[in-house]
Protein backbone atom coordinates (compact mmCIF):
# COMPACT_ATOMS: atom_id res chain seq x y z
CA UNK A 1 0.00 0.00 0.00
CA UNK A 2 2.75 2.78 1.17
CA UNK A 3 4.73 1.71 -2.18
CA UNK A 4 1.80 2.28 -4.42
CA UNK A 5 1.35 5.68 -2.31
CA UNK A 6 4.62 6.85 -2.95
CA UNK A 7 4.74 6.02 -6.44
CA UNK A 8 4.18 9.42 -8.25
CA UNK A 9 1.56 7.76 -10.17
CA UNK A 10 0.38 5.14 -8.20
CA UNK A 11 -0.60 8.12 -5.45
CA UNK A 12 -2.86 9.52 -8.17
CA UNK A 13 -4.47 6.46 -8.87
CA UNK A 14 -5.06 6.07 -5.31
CA UNK A 15 -6.48 9.67 -4.85
CA UNK A 16 -8.53 9.70 -7.97
CA UNK A 17 -10.09 5.91 -6.36
CA UNK A 18 -10.38 7.30 -2.71
CA UNK A 19 -12.26 10.63 -4.50
CA UNK A 20 -14.54 8.26 -6.43
CA UNK A 21 -15.51 6.61 -3.41
CA UNK A 22 -15.88 9.18 -1.22
CA UNK A 23 -18.48 10.58 -3.88
CA UNK A 24 -20.23 7.94 -3.70
CA UNK A 25 -20.58 7.56 -0.14
CA UNK A 26 -21.35 10.79 0.69
CA UNK A 27 -24.02 10.65 -1.90
CA UNK A 28 -25.29 7.45 -0.53
CA UNK A 29 -25.05 9.44 2.85
CA UNK A 30 -26.78 12.44 1.50
CA UNK A 31 -30.10 10.07 0.53
CA UNK A 32 -30.20 8.68 3.87
CA UNK A 33 -30.00 11.56 5.70
CA UNK A 34 -32.68 12.79 3.67
CA UNK A 35 -34.63 9.56 4.83
CA UNK A 36 -33.35 9.74 8.46
CA UNK A 37 -35.30 13.16 8.41
CA UNK A 38 -38.55 12.51 7.13
CA UNK A 39 -39.05 9.47 9.31
CA UNK A 40 -37.91 11.17 12.69
CA UNK A 41 -39.68 14.45 11.55
CA UNK A 42 -42.95 12.04 11.12
CA UNK A 43 -42.24 10.69 14.35
CA UNK A 44 -42.20 13.82 15.85
CA UNK A 45 -45.53 14.59 14.49
CA UNK A 46 -46.61 11.04 14.89
CA UNK A 47 -46.91 10.31 11.63
CA UNK A 48 -44.62 6.82 10.10
CA UNK A 49 -42.89 9.35 7.41
CA UNK A 50 -42.14 7.55 3.84
CA UNK A 51 -42.65 3.49 4.07
CA UNK A 52 -44.09 2.83 0.92
CA UNK A 53 -40.81 2.34 -1.59
CA UNK A 54 -38.78 -0.80 -0.50
CA UNK A 55 -38.29 -1.80 2.90
CA UNK A 56 -38.99 0.85 5.41
CA UNK A 57 -39.55 3.20 2.37
CA UNK A 58 -35.58 2.72 2.34
CA UNK A 59 -35.84 3.27 -1.46
CA UNK A 60 -38.10 6.72 -1.47
CA UNK A 61 -34.81 9.02 -2.46
CA UNK A 62 -34.11 6.37 -5.56
CA UNK A 63 -37.81 7.19 -6.82
CA UNK A 64 -38.14 11.00 -5.96
CA UNK A 65 -34.11 10.98 -7.66
CA UNK A 66 -35.44 9.27 -10.77
CA UNK A 67 -38.71 11.19 -10.85
CA UNK A 68 -36.71 14.34 -10.54
CA UNK A 69 -34.00 13.40 -12.62
CA UNK A 70 -36.48 12.73 -15.63
CA UNK A 71 -38.18 15.97 -15.68
CA UNK A 72 -37.87 18.79 -18.12
CA UNK A 73 -35.00 20.80 -17.49
CA UNK A 74 -36.99 24.37 -17.61
CA UNK A 75 -35.16 27.08 -17.67
CA UNK A 76 -37.88 30.31 -17.34
CA UNK A 77 -38.01 33.04 -19.28
CA UNK A 78 -36.01 36.60 -18.84
CA UNK A 79 -33.64 34.56 -16.50
CA UNK A 80 -29.89 35.58 -16.64
CA UNK A 81 -29.28 31.53 -18.06
CA UNK A 82 -25.78 31.31 -17.51
CA UNK A 83 -26.10 32.18 -14.00
CA UNK A 84 -29.31 30.54 -13.64
CA UNK A 85 -27.48 27.15 -14.54
CA UNK A 86 -24.10 27.73 -12.73
CA UNK A 87 -25.46 28.97 -8.97
CA UNK A 88 -26.24 25.11 -8.60
CA UNK A 89 -23.62 24.11 -9.79
CA UNK A 90 -21.61 25.90 -7.30
CA UNK A 91 -23.51 24.46 -4.47
CA UNK A 92 -22.79 21.28 -5.19
CA UNK A 93 -19.53 21.78 -5.80
CA UNK A 94 -18.89 23.81 -2.57
CA UNK A 95 -20.71 21.36 -0.36
CA UNK A 96 -18.67 18.14 -1.78
CA UNK A 97 -15.02 20.39 -1.80
CA UNK A 98 -15.28 20.32 1.86
CA UNK A 99 -15.00 16.51 2.40
CA UNK A 100 -11.63 16.55 0.74
CA UNK A 101 -10.10 17.49 4.02
CA UNK A 102 -12.45 15.98 6.17
CA UNK A 103 -10.66 13.12 8.48
CA UNK A 104 -13.06 9.98 8.19
CA UNK A 105 -10.84 7.69 10.67
CA UNK A 106 -7.56 6.16 10.96
CA UNK A 107 -7.65 2.58 11.14
CA UNK A 108 -4.89 0.04 11.51
CA UNK A 109 -2.75 2.62 10.19
CA UNK A 110 -5.10 3.46 6.68
CA UNK A 111 -6.26 7.07 6.61
CA UNK A 112 -9.76 6.78 5.75
CA UNK A 113 -9.50 10.34 4.15
CA UNK A 114 -8.27 12.52 1.20
CA UNK A 115 -6.16 15.23 1.80
CA UNK A 116 -4.60 16.09 5.26
CA UNK A 117 -4.36 19.48 5.10
CA UNK A 118 -2.25 21.71 7.72
CA UNK A 119 -4.84 24.36 7.51
CA UNK A 120 -7.79 22.07 6.75
CA UNK A 121 -10.11 23.53 9.02
CA UNK A 122 -9.97 27.00 7.26
CA UNK A 123 -10.24 25.41 3.86
CA UNK A 124 -13.67 23.88 5.08
CA UNK A 125 -14.73 27.41 6.22
CA UNK A 126 -13.64 28.65 3.00
CA UNK A 127 -15.36 26.36 0.43
CA UNK A 128 -18.72 26.38 2.75
CA UNK A 129 -18.76 29.84 2.64
CA UNK A 130 -18.92 29.48 -0.96
CA UNK A 131 -22.07 28.55 -0.57
CA UNK A 132 -23.63 31.77 -0.09
CA UNK A 133 -22.52 32.54 -3.85
CA UNK A 134 -24.92 29.65 -5.06
CA UNK A 135 -27.99 30.97 -3.30
CA UNK A 136 -26.88 34.99 -4.02
CA UNK A 137 -25.95 33.75 -7.35
CA UNK A 138 -29.57 31.71 -8.15
CA UNK A 139 -31.57 34.04 -6.43
CA UNK A 140 -30.27 37.20 -8.88
CA UNK A 141 -30.57 34.89 -11.67
CA UNK A 142 -34.00 34.06 -11.32
CA UNK A 143 -35.41 37.15 -12.08
CA UNK A 144 -38.10 36.91 -9.50
CA UNK A 145 -38.84 39.11 -6.48
CA UNK A 146 -39.32 36.33 -4.10
CA UNK A 147 -35.89 34.75 -5.07
CA UNK A 148 -33.88 37.72 -4.75
CA UNK A 149 -35.33 38.78 -1.55
CA UNK A 150 -33.85 34.66 -0.36
CA UNK A 151 -30.39 35.26 -2.09
CA UNK A 152 -30.51 38.76 0.09
CA UNK A 153 -31.64 37.56 3.40
CA UNK A 154 -29.21 34.54 2.58
CA UNK A 155 -25.91 36.61 2.00
CA UNK A 156 -26.81 38.51 5.04
CA UNK A 157 -27.69 35.63 7.29
CA UNK A 158 -24.45 33.81 6.72
CA UNK A 159 -22.11 37.22 7.15
CA UNK A 160 -23.65 37.18 10.38
CA UNK A 161 -23.22 33.75 11.64
CA UNK A 162 -19.68 32.84 9.49
CA UNK A 163 -17.88 35.36 11.82
CA UNK A 164 -19.63 33.50 15.15
CA UNK A 165 -19.12 30.59 13.51
CA UNK A 166 -15.33 30.96 13.32
CA UNK A 167 -14.44 32.95 16.60
CA UNK A 168 -16.46 30.20 18.07
CA UNK A 169 -13.71 27.41 17.28
CA UNK A 170 -10.55 29.79 17.87
CA UNK A 171 -11.05 28.49 21.61
CA UNK A 172 -10.14 24.70 19.97
CA UNK A 173 -6.94 26.15 17.58
CA UNK A 174 -5.70 27.92 20.74
CA UNK A 175 -5.76 24.72 22.91
CA UNK A 176 -4.72 21.89 20.35
CA UNK A 177 -2.56 24.34 18.79
CA UNK A 178 -2.78 23.33 15.07
CA UNK A 179 -5.55 23.91 12.63
CA UNK A 180 -4.99 20.06 11.16
CA UNK A 181 -8.34 18.51 11.52
CA UNK A 182 -5.87 14.98 12.32
CA UNK A 183 -4.52 17.42 15.39
CA UNK A 184 -7.42 18.14 16.80
CA UNK A 185 -9.24 15.16 16.99
CA UNK A 186 -5.72 13.38 17.65
CA UNK A 187 -5.14 16.29 21.13
CA UNK A 188 -3.88 14.36 24.33
CA UNK A 189 -4.01 14.74 27.49
CA UNK A 190 -2.38 14.10 30.54
CA UNK A 191 -4.07 14.72 33.10
CA UNK A 192 -2.78 12.71 36.08
CA UNK A 193 -3.01 9.07 35.53
CA UNK A 194 -5.32 9.71 32.32
CA UNK A 195 -2.94 9.93 28.85
CA UNK A 196 -5.29 10.09 25.86
CA UNK A 197 -7.95 11.90 23.61
CA UNK A 198 -10.36 13.51 25.02
CA UNK A 199 -14.09 15.29 23.64
CA UNK A 200 -12.99 18.91 23.45
CA UNK A 201 -16.04 19.73 24.00
CA UNK A 202 -14.98 19.82 27.89
CA UNK A 203 -12.53 22.11 27.32
CA UNK A 204 -14.31 24.55 25.32
CA UNK A 205 -18.22 24.01 25.93
CA UNK A 206 -19.42 27.81 25.63
CA UNK A 207 -17.70 27.29 21.74
CA UNK A 208 -19.67 24.05 21.18
CA UNK A 209 -22.77 25.92 21.95
CA UNK A 210 -21.93 28.88 19.89
CA UNK A 211 -20.96 26.52 17.07
CA UNK A 212 -24.01 24.22 16.81
CA UNK A 213 -26.25 27.64 16.64
CA UNK A 214 -23.93 29.19 14.49
CA UNK A 215 -23.92 25.91 12.09
CA UNK A 216 -27.69 25.44 11.68
CA UNK A 217 -27.99 29.04 10.45
CA UNK A 218 -24.75 28.63 8.07
CA UNK A 219 -26.25 25.57 6.44
CA UNK A 220 -29.77 27.80 6.11
CA UNK A 221 -31.72 25.13 8.31
CA UNK A 222 -34.91 25.41 10.12
CA UNK A 223 -35.34 27.25 12.61
CA UNK A 224 -33.11 29.81 10.63
CA UNK A 225 -33.77 28.58 7.06
CA UNK A 226 -34.93 32.37 6.75
CA UNK A 227 -33.59 32.33 3.17
CA UNK A 228 -36.52 29.43 1.51
CA UNK A 229 -39.51 30.49 4.13
CA UNK A 230 -41.23 28.33 2.36
CA UNK A 231 -44.88 30.77 3.90
CA UNK A 232 -43.15 34.31 3.31
CA UNK A 233 -41.30 33.37 0.61
CA UNK A 234 -42.59 30.87 -1.65
CA UNK A 235 -38.98 29.11 -1.86
CA UNK A 236 -36.81 31.67 -1.85
CA UNK A 237 -33.85 31.24 -4.34
CA UNK A 238 -35.27 27.87 -4.74
CA UNK A 239 -38.69 28.90 -6.02
CA UNK A 240 -37.71 28.69 -9.89
CA UNK A 241 -35.47 25.97 -10.02
CA UNK A 242 -36.89 22.48 -10.41
CA UNK A 243 -35.91 19.27 -11.50
CA UNK A 244 -32.25 18.56 -11.59
CA UNK A 245 -31.17 21.87 -10.75
CA UNK A 246 -33.47 21.78 -7.89
CA UNK A 247 -31.85 18.31 -6.58
CA UNK A 248 -28.49 19.79 -6.83
CA UNK A 249 -29.67 22.75 -4.26
CA UNK A 250 -31.09 19.72 -1.98
CA UNK A 251 -28.00 17.67 -2.57
CA UNK A 252 -25.79 20.54 -1.58
CA UNK A 253 -28.32 21.14 1.41
CA UNK A 254 -27.90 17.98 2.89
CA UNK A 255 -23.91 17.48 2.19
CA UNK A 256 -23.30 20.91 4.21
CA UNK A 257 -25.92 19.69 6.98
CA UNK A 258 -23.50 16.07 7.20
CA UNK A 259 -20.33 18.32 6.86
CA UNK A 260 -21.13 20.41 10.35
CA UNK A 261 -22.40 17.21 11.95
CA UNK A 262 -19.05 15.72 11.33
CA UNK A 263 -17.18 18.93 12.05
CA UNK A 264 -19.01 19.10 15.48
CA UNK A 265 -18.11 16.01 15.47
CA UNK A 266 -14.24 16.22 14.78
CA UNK A 267 -13.78 19.24 16.91
CA UNK A 268 -15.34 19.22 19.73
CA UNK A 269 -16.12 14.79 20.35
CA UNK A 270 -13.00 13.26 19.80
CA UNK A 271 -13.50 12.73 15.84
CA UNK A 272 -13.18 8.64 15.19
CA UNK A 273 -12.83 7.94 19.05
CA UNK A 274 -14.76 6.59 20.92
CA UNK A 275 -14.00 3.65 23.53
CA UNK A 276 -14.78 0.19 22.28
CA UNK A 277 -16.20 1.01 18.73
CA UNK A 278 -13.76 0.79 15.49
CA UNK A 279 -12.93 4.10 14.46
CA UNK A 280 -15.14 4.95 11.08
CA UNK A 281 -17.96 3.53 12.99
CA UNK A 282 -17.57 5.95 15.76
CA UNK A 283 -17.38 8.84 13.43
CA UNK A 284 -20.84 7.65 11.76
CA UNK A 285 -22.02 6.93 15.09
CA UNK A 286 -21.56 10.67 16.16
CA UNK A 287 -22.59 12.52 12.77
CA UNK A 288 -25.86 10.15 13.24
CA UNK A 289 -26.22 11.58 16.45
CA UNK A 290 -25.56 15.28 15.38
CA UNK A 291 -27.86 14.95 12.16
CA UNK A 292 -30.82 13.77 14.50
CA UNK A 293 -30.26 16.57 16.98
CA UNK A 294 -30.32 19.08 14.13
CA UNK A 295 -33.75 17.15 12.83
CA UNK A 296 -35.12 17.45 15.99
CA UNK A 297 -34.52 21.13 16.28
CA UNK A 298 -36.26 21.85 12.95
CA UNK A 299 -39.31 19.19 14.37
CA UNK A 300 -38.97 21.76 17.41
CA UNK A 301 -39.06 25.57 16.93
CA UNK A 302 -40.41 27.97 14.93
CA UNK A 303 -38.65 29.96 11.99
CA UNK A 304 -37.11 33.07 13.71
CA UNK A 305 -38.31 36.23 13.05
CA UNK A 306 -35.39 38.30 10.36
CA UNK A 307 -34.83 41.09 12.99
CA UNK A 308 -34.40 38.49 15.94
CA UNK A 309 -31.93 36.44 13.93
CA UNK A 310 -29.98 39.54 12.99
CA UNK A 311 -30.19 40.52 17.03
CA UNK A 312 -29.24 37.02 18.30
CA UNK A 313 -26.42 36.59 15.44
CA UNK A 314 -24.52 40.17 16.13
CA UNK A 315 -25.87 40.99 19.86
CA UNK A 316 -25.52 37.36 21.35
CA UNK A 317 -23.53 35.26 19.51
CA UNK A 318 -20.77 37.32 18.23
CA UNK A 319 -19.69 39.35 21.86
CA UNK A 320 -20.19 35.88 23.30
CA UNK A 321 -17.60 34.53 20.85
CA UNK A 322 -15.24 36.79 20.89
CA UNK A 323 -15.24 37.08 25.00
CA UNK A 324 -14.69 33.18 25.02
CA UNK A 325 -11.73 33.73 22.60
CA UNK A 326 -10.50 36.28 25.32
CA UNK A 327 -11.53 33.96 28.41
CA UNK A 328 -9.76 31.17 26.71
CA UNK A 329 -6.58 32.89 26.10
CA UNK A 330 -6.37 34.33 29.50
CA UNK A 331 -6.87 31.06 31.13
CA UNK A 332 -4.46 29.41 28.74
CA UNK A 333 -1.50 32.04 29.81
CA UNK A 334 -2.41 31.87 33.55
CA UNK A 335 -1.91 27.49 32.87
CA UNK A 336 1.33 27.35 30.98
CA UNK B 1 -24.00 28.27 30.14
CA UNK B 2 -26.88 30.48 31.09
CA UNK B 3 -24.88 33.21 29.93
CA UNK B 4 -24.74 31.99 26.15
CA UNK B 5 -28.16 33.93 25.27
CA UNK B 6 -28.09 37.54 26.53
CA UNK B 7 -31.03 39.73 25.98
CA UNK B 8 -30.60 43.68 25.18
CA UNK B 9 -31.50 43.34 28.68
CA UNK B 10 -30.34 40.71 30.45
CA UNK B 11 -32.01 39.64 33.17
CA UNK B 12 -30.62 36.06 34.58
CA UNK B 13 -33.97 35.23 35.61
CA UNK B 14 -35.37 35.95 31.79
CA UNK B 15 -32.06 34.28 30.47
CA UNK B 16 -32.82 31.12 32.16
CA UNK B 17 -36.49 30.88 31.29
CA UNK B 18 -36.11 31.18 28.04
CA UNK B 19 -33.42 28.88 27.56
CA UNK B 20 -36.11 26.28 30.07
CA UNK B 21 -38.63 26.80 27.61
CA UNK B 22 -36.47 25.77 24.80
CA UNK B 23 -35.45 22.63 26.43
CA UNK B 24 -39.32 21.90 27.38
CA UNK B 25 -39.72 22.11 23.34
CA UNK B 26 -37.15 19.46 22.54
CA UNK B 27 -38.42 17.20 25.69
CA UNK B 28 -42.03 17.58 23.98
CA UNK B 29 -40.69 16.76 20.49
CA UNK B 30 -38.48 13.78 22.29
CA UNK B 31 -41.35 12.17 23.72
CA UNK B 32 -43.92 12.66 21.15
CA UNK B 33 -41.18 10.59 18.88
CA UNK B 34 -41.34 7.80 20.93
CA UNK B 35 -45.34 7.34 20.69
CA UNK B 36 -47.13 5.41 18.60
CA UNK B 37 -48.01 6.32 15.03
CA UNK B 38 -51.70 7.70 14.37
CA UNK B 39 -51.83 7.11 10.84
CA UNK B 40 -53.80 4.72 9.52
CA UNK B 41 -52.55 2.63 6.52
CA UNK B 42 -54.95 3.35 4.15
CA UNK B 43 -54.71 0.87 1.52
CA UNK B 44 -53.93 -1.80 3.97
CA UNK B 45 -55.90 -0.57 6.78
CA UNK B 46 -59.21 1.11 6.32
CA UNK B 47 -61.29 2.57 8.85
CA UNK B 48 -64.40 2.06 9.55
CA UNK B 49 -68.19 3.40 7.92
CA UNK B 50 -71.30 4.18 8.91
CA UNK B 51 -74.11 1.93 8.66
CA UNK B 52 -75.54 4.22 6.92
CA UNK B 53 -72.81 5.00 4.70
CA UNK B 54 -74.06 6.04 0.86
CA UNK B 55 -71.83 4.43 -1.62
CA UNK B 56 -71.89 2.40 -5.11
CA UNK B 57 -75.33 1.40 -5.88
CA UNK B 58 -76.60 -2.19 -6.51
CA UNK B 59 -79.38 -3.38 -8.20
CA UNK B 60 -81.26 -6.30 -5.69
CA UNK B 61 -82.62 -9.47 -6.74
CA UNK B 62 -85.68 -11.47 -4.94
CA UNK B 63 -84.19 -14.80 -3.37
CA UNK B 64 -85.59 -16.81 -6.10
CA UNK B 65 -83.40 -14.15 -8.54
CA UNK B 66 -85.92 -12.61 -10.23
CA UNK B 67 -84.91 -9.04 -10.43
CA UNK B 68 -86.81 -6.47 -7.71
CA UNK B 69 -86.56 -3.62 -10.64
CA UNK B 70 -89.79 -3.10 -12.17
CA UNK B 71 -88.69 -0.22 -14.53
CA UNK B 72 -91.12 2.69 -12.67
CA UNK B 73 -88.49 5.17 -13.15
CA UNK B 74 -89.23 6.81 -10.09
CA UNK B 75 -85.48 6.63 -9.58
CA UNK B 76 -84.72 8.57 -12.41
CA UNK B 77 -86.99 10.96 -11.49
CA UNK B 78 -86.26 11.24 -7.94
CA UNK B 79 -82.22 11.88 -8.70
CA UNK B 80 -81.48 15.65 -8.08
CA UNK B 81 -78.77 15.69 -11.26
CA UNK B 82 -80.49 12.93 -13.76
CA UNK B 83 -77.72 10.77 -13.63
CA UNK B 84 -79.92 7.58 -13.74
CA UNK B 85 -81.26 6.46 -16.99
CA UNK B 86 -84.13 3.46 -17.17
CA UNK B 87 -86.05 2.19 -20.28
CA UNK B 88 -88.30 -0.44 -19.33
CA UNK B 89 -90.20 -3.08 -21.20
CA UNK B 90 -92.71 -5.79 -20.51
CA UNK B 91 -92.19 -8.80 -18.82
CA UNK B 92 -93.57 -11.79 -20.80
CA UNK B 93 -94.70 -15.29 -20.17
CA UNK B 94 -91.25 -16.63 -21.89
CA UNK B 95 -88.89 -14.27 -21.09
CA UNK B 96 -90.41 -12.99 -17.01
CA UNK B 97 -86.89 -10.86 -15.72
CA UNK B 98 -89.08 -9.43 -12.65
CA UNK B 99 -92.18 -10.07 -10.73
CA UNK B 100 -94.13 -6.86 -11.57
CA UNK B 101 -95.50 -6.30 -15.72
CA UNK B 102 -92.44 -4.58 -16.12
CA UNK B 103 -88.62 -4.82 -15.83
CA UNK B 104 -85.62 -2.31 -16.59
CA UNK B 105 -83.78 -3.30 -20.55
CA UNK B 106 -81.50 -0.33 -19.83
CA UNK B 107 -80.29 0.76 -16.28
CA UNK B 108 -77.09 2.87 -15.90
CA UNK B 109 -76.26 5.59 -13.26
CA UNK B 110 -73.63 8.27 -14.17
CA UNK B 111 -71.06 8.08 -11.77
CA UNK B 112 -69.32 10.75 -12.29
CA UNK B 113 -72.36 12.83 -11.90
CA UNK B 114 -73.95 10.93 -9.03
CA UNK B 115 -73.81 13.28 -6.06
CA UNK B 116 -74.66 9.73 -3.44
CA UNK B 117 -77.78 11.82 -1.95
CA UNK B 118 -79.71 8.34 -1.93
CA UNK B 119 -82.91 9.97 -3.05
CA UNK B 120 -83.01 7.28 -5.38
CA UNK B 121 -83.01 4.30 -2.64
CA UNK B 122 -85.97 6.33 -1.16
CA UNK B 123 -87.73 6.72 -4.15
CA UNK B 124 -87.56 2.86 -4.89
CA UNK B 125 -91.08 1.28 -3.93
CA UNK B 126 -89.30 -2.09 -4.40
CA UNK B 127 -86.08 -1.29 -2.57
CA UNK B 128 -84.55 -2.53 -6.10
CA UNK B 129 -81.28 0.06 -6.04
CA UNK B 130 -79.79 0.53 -2.94
CA UNK B 131 -76.99 2.19 -2.04
CA UNK B 132 -73.88 -0.07 -0.73
CA UNK B 133 -70.50 0.89 1.73
CA UNK B 134 -68.36 1.09 -1.46
CA UNK B 135 -66.35 4.22 -1.99
CA UNK B 136 -63.09 3.21 -3.86
CA UNK B 137 -64.70 3.44 -7.64
CA UNK B 138 -61.88 5.70 -9.36
CA UNK B 139 -61.08 4.35 -12.87
CA UNK B 140 -59.37 5.76 -15.99
CA UNK B 141 -61.61 6.78 -18.39
CA UNK B 142 -64.57 8.46 -18.16
CA UNK B 143 -66.76 5.70 -20.22
CA UNK B 144 -65.89 3.30 -17.61
CA UNK B 145 -68.03 5.59 -14.79
CA UNK B 146 -70.68 4.74 -17.03
CA UNK B 147 -71.83 1.94 -14.64
CA UNK B 148 -74.56 -0.66 -16.78
CA UNK B 149 -77.23 -2.62 -15.54
CA UNK B 150 -74.70 -6.06 -15.88
CA UNK B 151 -72.01 -3.76 -13.14
CA UNK B 152 -75.03 -3.01 -10.79
CA UNK B 153 -77.10 -6.01 -11.19
CA UNK B 154 -76.46 -8.35 -7.86
CA UNK B 155 -74.98 -11.73 -8.45
CA UNK B 156 -77.61 -14.39 -9.01
CA UNK B 157 -78.11 -16.43 -5.38
CA UNK B 158 -76.19 -19.64 -5.25
CA UNK B 159 -78.57 -21.78 -5.00
CA UNK B 160 -80.31 -20.86 -8.08
CA UNK B 161 -76.93 -19.84 -10.16
CA UNK B 162 -76.03 -23.99 -9.11
CA UNK B 163 -79.55 -24.99 -10.86
CA UNK B 164 -79.20 -23.08 -13.39
CA UNK B 165 -75.43 -24.35 -14.17
CA UNK B 166 -76.62 -28.07 -13.62
CA UNK B 167 -79.89 -27.92 -15.92
CA UNK B 168 -78.08 -25.91 -19.52
CA UNK B 169 -81.32 -25.79 -20.55
CA UNK B 170 -82.65 -22.64 -21.84
CA UNK B 171 -86.82 -22.49 -21.59
CA UNK B 172 -86.65 -24.39 -17.88
CA UNK B 173 -86.62 -21.67 -15.18
CA UNK B 174 -87.41 -17.91 -16.16
CA UNK B 175 -84.47 -16.23 -14.19
CA UNK B 176 -82.12 -17.83 -16.83
CA UNK B 177 -82.94 -15.05 -19.28
CA UNK B 178 -82.31 -12.38 -17.01
CA UNK B 179 -79.20 -11.27 -18.93
CA UNK B 180 -80.27 -10.96 -21.83
CA UNK B 181 -79.80 -7.46 -22.57
CA UNK B 182 -79.59 -5.96 -25.74
CA UNK B 183 -76.82 -3.26 -25.78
Amino acid sequence: MSDLYNNPIGHWVVVVVAITLLLFVVLTATAYTVWFERVALGRIQRRPGPNRVGPFGLMQLAADGVKLAFKESFVPASTDKVLYVIAPAIAVAAAFLAWAVIPIGLWYNVQYWIADVNVGILLVFAVSALNVYAIVIGGYASNNKYSLLGGLRSAAQLISYEMSLGLALVPTFMIVGSLRLRDIVEYTVHWGPYVGPIPLIILTPVGFIIYLISAVAETNRAPFDLPEAEQELIGGFLTEYSGLKFVMYYLAEYVNMITVSALAALLFFGGWFLWGVPPVFAFLLKIVLFLFLYIWVRGTFPRLRYDMLMRLGWKVLLPLAMLNVVVTAVILVAVS
Amino acid sequence: MADEEKKDKPSQQNVASDIGALLTGLKTTLSETFKPVVTTMYPEEKTPRSERYRGRHYLRRYDNGLERCIGCELCAAACPVGCILVIAAENTDENRVSPGERYAKTYEINMLRCIFCGYCEEACPVQAIVLGPEYEMSDTSREKFIYTKEKLLEPLPPDVQARLDATKSPHLSPPQQVEREPK
